[in-house]
């Protein structure tokens, strides 16, 4: 019984990691770009929770009405960041990091003088309150919420990327950008549209935090490091990887905290990471091209 | 070739002209500084030790590296915990560990009493941590942004790490009140002073390190592994080698600065060595001219003032200003200070250059050739 | 063994010697007999196969030039033998072989490449990206020192490669034909023995492919040299023999003429004209 119980604290743990990692899968992964102000877009989407919280009053409907706006609200601060200062430095990727991390201060900061330094709650719907009993485990619902939340934001975004114009104009854009651009797609306008889906993933990881835990300025901090960890070990440009290797991140440090402690299980995760792209230094799920010489 | 015209080669020249220069001024602080003020000098040349290394992993290799917080953390809790067993005195227990802990010394701590090898240590250790993940990093090619995000990610583990064993690390408050320095009282202003000399002594004979790094056939073939990793390795030469060596000189010098930082600052603690500081060491570099030799400690010893006086004033100010200036000098100067007597120079020789986008490693050489061409679109 | 080394000459060859690496760039050991083997080598990029049963046979002294449409193979087979890409089957040097070890062991077993786009070292002057290339068996040690004068064979390859004038600039600042030129420079200190030279006259002025043929010439009597090219007329006034691939394989082999009268290439050239630069059309 206790294995199930580990096992489900590392999908859960998981799916939080890959709600917050899905975005970065998209600006990261398929367009190179290190935005380290992606958790600062999950905090704004958590204070949008707050915010809507306090204007609805019920925390169903609020919850309800927060994922749609967070991802708005996410996706709108990824697109100001692009349009002033991410489209000058594609050729930087590194800079952009450093760049980025600047926005994220200031981003933290806003936080901290708008809302105030201290944590702020957000209740959690009543129908998300107690948890499933099976075979004699209690499942919180918030944590089952997330987990399908994750689910349906992958598949969502598998659907968008496969099967829509829009899905095929990005794909294009990120494997060749000179072939696509000469066949009439605007990069600007994808690059664009790619930043906003990614940045608004951001906004809803965010609000589904909400449910979890109390909301604060460094809210997205504590998550940014996992998650860029994530897409490291994931591979670039797929999606799968980014899955798979959220939930290996998620179950090992849920089954490393059980044997040892949190912050033990940390430095073990980090350094499985290390020896994990010993054998994949590409990471789980690459895609092999000849080389660019 | 004779001492005399090497003398007279301008870039030596102009380099030891401002080496000479940055010396009598370090030199000079302790008769015009208050004791407040230069132990907060003090401080800084601890910190600016940590950018040294950086200019040179960074600038000069390419290695964006996010966690010397924890190369500068090592250095530190090392030096701290055999203060703290040297006020212990022998065969006693640090106070902290008689507050949170078993009130017994863990076995990995005692070879910090003595003196020698807790210095040995604090060279050692770092060293060892970057060349082992360095070579396991590099020879597998995991390069430019994978390897700032685990750079990063072990910043974020470290400092987890150091607050999660309060019994033996001090947890979240850290290691603090050390009475003696190598058997000096901390109290005593005299002492306080020679701490200082000791800190500008090492940070000049590091800087005198990079530059003779730099020039070195090592340096050249840094820069060569920074713009064209692969050329050199059909060269012939290991890539990961020369990044491991860069590395790990970087690493020891974060640690050295950390282990000056406990005596002067009086308290190591997890906040100084996290992922947040660990990226704010970088900005000093941007800032001063990541590529040039001393442009990061100008820089680092800058940003550190603009900390110290923007805090005291507007608490929150500070946040708003690093963060401005990551944006702004990353973005638009990415050849930091150093590189704009240069462009100016440059616009009044030439008609404007167009999108002169610089690569990713730093577009102007500071002390070699003023002559930097454009990039070519690959 | 015939090899005597050249520091066991009598002084009145010494003489001789000198003026001839002054010509040849640096060739320690030029009574060598090299060739490049390749036996079976197959490329595959995730199920598509790149490279397939290629066997290629070139030596010493044989300007080889490597054509094809445009994914033939070319590119990939010069990065199998370099290491750069993971291959099977075989690719021996000499007697050493080359698959299975890692791109700078191979680089110091004499094997140097260049690429399409040339790349040297730009912050670098071109003194120093010589030097380094000639510094990759230099003992570490000698690496923390400070680089005084010129090694000979910086010197004679300046020359060679005629770059004497230009050696404190930046090779950022050099034009486009230098760079290729400074490349092939690397290649000689770097006392590579196998050169696969990866289009090096693209985008050179008539005047340059000349010289670079030239330079060619002179330094394919004593190496291995493997060329990709698509410039038809370089092709014809430089190589000694061609080999021709189509779609991973090769498609014909032979002699400049013998290609070119080869009906199975005369279709792919017809069917599949390759680049807009070349003159491929009038090869038959």
């Amino acid at each position: 019984m206790d294995i199930i119980a580990q096992l489900f604290a590392g999908l859960s743990l998981g799916s939080v990691l890959l709600l917050a990692a899905l975005g970065l899968s998209l600006t990261f992964g398929q367009m190179g770009v290190i935005n380290m102000a992606h958790g600062e877009f999950m905090m704004a989407g958590a204070y949008t929770a707050f915010v809507v919280q306090g204007v609805v009053g019920d925390a169903g409907v609020s919850l309800l009405v927060a994922l749609p706006l967070g991802f708005v609200v996410g996706g709108l601060l990824g697109l100001l960041l692009e349009a002033t200062l991410i489209h000058r430095m594609y050729r930087r990727p590194l800079d952009t990091l450093l760049v980025t991390w600047g926005v994220a201060l200031v981003l933290q900061q806003v936080a901290r003088d708008v809302f105030g330094a201290p944590n702020v709650d957000v209740s959690a719907p009543a129908w998300l309150s107690g948890a499933v009993e099976i075979g004699g485990l209690a499942l919180p619902r918030t944590r089952l919420f997330i987990l399908a939340l994750a689910a349906v934001c992958v598949v969502a975004l598998a659907l968008a990327l496969r099967a829509t114009p829009l899905g095929r104009r990005i794909r294009a854009v990120v494997q060749n950008r000179d072939l696509a651009e000469a066949s009439g797609i605007s990069s600007r306008a994808t690059d664009r549209v790619t930043f906003f889906i990614g940045s608004g993933l951001a906004g809803i990881a965010g609000v589904a935090l909400t449910l979890l835990g109390s909301v604060g300025p460094t809210l997205g901090t504590n998550y940014i490091v996992d998650a860029f960890l994530v897409v490291v070990a994931g591979g670039i440009g797929q999606i799968k990887g980014t899955v798979i290797a959220a939930m290996a991140l998620g179950l090992m440090q849920a089954f490393f905290e059980y044997s040892t402690t949190a912050s033990v299980a940390k430095v073990l995760v980090f350094v499985a990471i290390v020896a994990f792209l010993q054998l994949r230094p590409q990471g789980l799920v690459s895609v092999r091209t000849r080389s660019l010489a | 070739m004779t001492v005399l015209t090497a003398l007279l080669r301008p870039g030596r020249a102009r380099t030891l002209a401002a080496f000479a220069l940055a010396a009598a001024l370090l030199l000079l602080a302790p008769a015009v500084l208050s004791p407040f003020r230069l132990d907060l000098l003090a401080k800084f040349l601890c910190l600016a030790m940590v950018a040294v290394g950086i200019g040179l992993a960074w600038g000069r290799g390419g290695l964006l590296t996010l966690g010397q917080g924890v190369y500068f953390g090592l250095g530190a809790y090392l030096m701290a915990m055999h203060l703290k067993l040297a006020d212990a005195g022998p065969g006693g227990v640090p106070d902290f560990m008689l507050l949170y802990g078993t009130g017994q010394v863990p076995g990995w701590w005692e070879p910090l009493r003595s003196p020698v090898s807790a210095i040995l240590l604090v060279l050692l250790v770092p060293a060892a941590l970057a060349a082992l993940l360095g070579w396991a990093v590099f020879t597998r090619r995991v390069r430019g942004a994978y390897f700032a995000i685990l750079s990063q990610a072990l910043a974020a583990a470290f400092a987890i790490l150091l607050i999660g064993q309060q019994q033996t690390t001090g947890g979240t408050n850290g290691l603090n009140g050390f009475r003696a320095f190598f058997g000096y009282d901390l109290a005593d202003p005299v002492n306080k002073q020679m701490l200082y000399l000791i800190a500008a002594g090492v940070l000049l004979v590091m800087v005198a390190v990079v530059r003779w790094l730099t020039v070195s056939r090592f340096g050249e073939l840094l820069v060569a592994v920074r713009d064209q990793e692969d050329r050199v390795r059909f060269l012939g030469y290991d890539p990961a080698l020369v990044k491991v060596v860069a590395y790990v000189v970087a690493a020891v010098m974060a640690a050295v600065g950390g282990a000056l930082f406990v005596p002067i600052a009086g308290i190591i603690s997890p906040a100084d060595v996290g992922v947040v500081p660990s990226i704010g060491f970088l900005i000093g570099v941007a800032i001063g001219g990541r590529a040039t030799l001393l442009g990061p400690v100008l820089g680092s010893i800058a940003v550190s003032w603009a900390q110290t006086s923007i805090s005291e004033q507007f608490p929150s100010g500070w946040i708003y200003f690093q963060g401005a200036l990551f944006i702004l000098v990353i973005a638009f100067l990415p050849g930091g200070l150093a590189s704009v007597a240069g462009k100016l120079r440059r616009r009044r020789a030439a008609a404007p250059p167009g999108e002169a986008a610089p690569g990713d490693a730093a577009p102007d050489a500071g002390p070699g050739p003023e002559l930097v061409p454009e990039r070519s679109p690959a | 063994m015939s090899d005597t080394p050249a520091t066991a000459q009598p002084p009145e060859t010494e003489i001789d010697l000198a003026a001839a690496e002054a010509l040849l760039g640096t060739d320690t050991s030029r009574f060598r007999h090299d060739y490049l083997e390749v036996r079976g080598l197959r490329v595959e990029f995730d199920g598509f196969v790149a490279v397939r049963d290629v066997d290629l046979t070139v030596t010493q002294g044989d300007l080889r030039f490597l054509i094809g449409p445009n994914g033939a193979g070319k590119t990939t087979l010069i990065d199998a033998v370099t290491g750069l890409v993971r291959a099977t089957g075989s690719v021996a040097f000499g007697r050493t072989e080359l698959l299975g070890r890692s791109t700078h062991r191979i680089a110091r077993a004499g094997v140097g490449r260049t690429f399409q786009t040339a790349s040297v070292f730009e912050e670098l002057t071109v003194l120093q990206n010589l030097d380094i290339a000639a510094g990759a068996r230099r003992r570490p040690l000698t690496l923390l020192r400070r680089r005084r004068g010129t090694p000979e064979a910086v010197e004679h390859a300046l020359e060679t490669v005629g770059l004497t004038a230009l050696r404190d600039v930046p090779a950022g600042v050099l034009a486009h034909g230098q760079k290729q030129w400074l490349e092939i420079g690397m290649l000689l200190v770097q006392d590579a023995h196998l050169l696969l030279l990866d289009e090096p006259v693209a985008g050179m002025t008539h005047a340059e492919r000349e010289e670079t043929g030239q330079l060619l010439r002179r330094i394919g009597s004593q190496r291995v040299v493997v060329v990709v090219e698509h410039d038809m007329e370089f092709l014809r006034s430089f190589a000694d023999s061609v080999t021709v691939m189509h779609q991973g394989r090769v498609l014909a082999e032979g002699t400049v003429n013998e290609v070119q009268n080869d009906p199975a290439v005369v279709e792919v050239y017809l069917g599949a004209p390759a680049g807009p630069a070349t003159t491929e059309g009038d090869l038959p």
